[in-house]
């Protein structure tokens, strides 16, 4: 693993300990709290990263902030990989009419929409919400992840591990399930890697359009675009926020890419 | 010169791919008129508020069209879109289509000069980075490409305003009247554009590199130069234009968030407003616009990618 992949892992691994441990690492009333005295304040050693337009903790508001971008990332992950793996293998297993309308339809008219544009019309009548907001960047997540798995079952289905299997008499669902899911693991690994980045970009574009969490919960897209008025007079209300967003992307992004070309030598250089 | 067996093929081609986008067409105007049946409660209750008369929260129903069966409602829609009455706003009476169209050219000026700014970086440093590969310059082309596709670009906005409108005084912060109003924002809107297209460029052309020509343009003597700029460019520039065109689309949908900083007075913003305001009407007419360009322009790219490289078969 080149160093870029473990940086990735590293400052990953160090985004969910903060997001998991957010409430022992700052306390909720700091989130809140308003000291009209210090807003706009520049960072110092008590506080680390200044004060906001109302006088909050921007360090607190940044940890917390680190709970709704890994909480949505990694629902996003999961919801849209769990719907795109049983679509995609559907779809290339069963072939024939299932598989015209899902592959020749469904995918086309999903990935002729921009996905986020789709997401910010399905919040924007549904109601901002976390819920809402998973529900929609799922929406437009799935068809990577069905995509990927309908190719991956089209070629493993014809190796001779799976002809010999179903020559035996295996089910569909134990061939599906024993031996072709488990040969398509590593390719949806790397899309997961990076759908992550893209969920947690998403998200904080979603938020910082007012389409996110509602308040009081910290969002880092949410802190930039509630600080706008400010952003020249105290400009560190949106370098923190940003530095957070694209550091967790990229270290997502930078996961994605090492695993890829490591399962994929091909890749090496290019 | 393109044969006429192969005009014929592209002509062909092209009337094939129009009819596949139709479906599509068709799916992307069902999704977005159901999207107001998606409201959870009285769409015109909110529209109109808690306190309006039984007379004003009536007139929203019917310019919302609630007040019909759903089948009445969704050919009402098509004919609406077809005639060119997208509908009105019931409280501000402003049509749909009027407030688009004179939004629409702000947003394809914006995204066409991103686009332009996006080939001029990434060009030059694409071929750099594939020509020196595995020098210093080539690890600086990867991290502003991976930097560029991180960084949110309501963070880069902001820091391009500080650094060029604030500190040194060579652009206005906001506005849209002039050229220089243009360039941050273009510039803003075109940065992850211009990181991907340098990871293509780089990579067309590494792949270019390798090919039989390439060592015969080299073995007969031809400066390096004119190897790299009239031989690989010409065809390690044919899978560019089809990331340009796709990314068009990605483009318009980034021009969303990129209106919203920059205060641009195009669709996107128009959108953002119309959300904020509760106008199902007008949000739904823009989503469309945005779609329904994307897809048009993606279909464009492909017929374009077909008829610069005649190797691709037309089937």
């Amino acid at each position: 693993m080149n160093k870029v992949t473990q940086f990735g892992f590293a400052v990953a691994g160090l985004l969910v300990v903060v997001a998991a441990l957010s409430p022992l690492l700052a306390s909720w009333e700091r989130v809140q709290s308003q000291d009209l005295v210090a807003r706009l304040d520049s960072p110092d050693s008590h506080h680390l990263m200044g004060h906001d337009q109302l006088g909050r903790d921007e360090l607190s508001r940044i940890i917390y902030g680190a709970r709704v971008s890994m909480l949505v990332g990694l629902s996003v992950v999961t919801i849209s990989s769990i719907i795109g793996i049983l679509v995609g293998a559907l779809s290339g297993y069963a072939g024939g009419w299932t598989d015209r309308i899902v592959s020749g339809f469904l995918f086309n008219v999903f990935l002729s929409f921009p996905g986020i544009l789709l997401a910010i019309a399905m919040v924007a009548f549904l109601g901002p919400s976390l819920k809402n907001l998973i529900v929609a960047l799922s929406v437009i997540g799935w068809v990577g992840y069905a995509r990927l798995m309908r190719a991956q079952v089209l070629k493993v289905r014809e190796y001779d591990f799976v002809v010999a299997a179903r020559a035996l008499g295996a089910s569909n669902t134990r061939i599906l399930l024993k031996h072709i899911l488990p040969n398509s693991i590593q390719p949806l690994i790397v899309q997961a890697s990076l759908g992550m980045a893209g969920a947690i970009l998403a998200e904080a574009g979603m938020s910082f359009l007012g389409l996110g969490v509602p308040e009081p919960i910290p969002s880092w897209g949410k802190m930039i675009d509630d600080s706008r008025e400010f952003w020249f007079t105290a400009p560190h209300l949106f370098i923190f926020p940003g530095v957070m967003i694209a550091l967790a992307v990229l270290s997502f992004n930078f996961i994605g890419d090492g695993l890829r070309e490591k399962l994929d030598p091909k890749q090496q250089g290019r | 010169m393109i044969s006429f067996i192969a005009m014929r093929a592209l002509a062909f081609f092209a009337a094939r791919r129009f009819v596949i986008i139709l479906p599509v067409l068709w799916a992307v105007v069902t999704l977005v008129f159901l999207l107001i049946h998606i409201v959870p409660g009285d769409p015109a209750r909110q529209l109109v508020g808690e306190n309006a008369t039984e007379e004003q929260y009536q007139t929203a129903r019917s310019e919302l069209g609630l007040d019909k069966p759903l089948l009445t409602q969704y050919s009402d829609y098509w004919r609406g879109l077809v005639r060119g009455d997208w509908g009105t706003n019931p409280v501000t009476r402003q049509a749909v289509l009027g407030r688009i169209a004179s939004r629409y050219p702000a947003t394809i000026k914006l995204a066409l000069t991103a686009m332009l700014i996006a080939t001029l970086i990434s060009i030059p440093l694409g071929v750099t980075a594939a020509t020196h590969k595995g020098s210093f310059v080539d690890s600086f082309s990867t991290m502003i490409a991976l930097l560029g596709i991180s960084l949110p670009s309501f963070a880069l906005g902001p820091l391009l305003v500080l650094i060029f409108s604030v500190d040194l005084g060579v652009t206005p912060v906001s506005g849209a009247g002039s050229l220089a109003n243009l360039i941050l924002p273009a510039v803003t809107l075109g940065a992850a554009m211009s990181a991907i297209l340098t990871r293509v460029v780089r990579s067309s052309v590494l792949e270019e590199l390798d090919e039989d020509y390439v060592r015969t343009a080299r073995a007969k003597g031809l400066p390096e130069r004119t190897v790299i700029y009239k031989h690989v460019l010409k065809n390690g520039l044919i899978p560019v234009v089809t990331v340009l065109g796709l990314q068009f689309g990605v483009l318009l949908a980034g021009a969303i968030i990129t209106e919203r900083v920059f205060s641009w007075p195009g669709v996107g913003s128009l959108l953002v407003d119309s959300i904020s305001e509760r106008d199902y009407k007008l949000t739904q007419g823009c989503i469309l616009v945005i779609a329904a360009t994307y897809v048009l322009v993606n279909t464009g790219t492909d017929l374009a990618y077909r008829f610069l490289d005649p190797r691709i078969k037309l089937d």
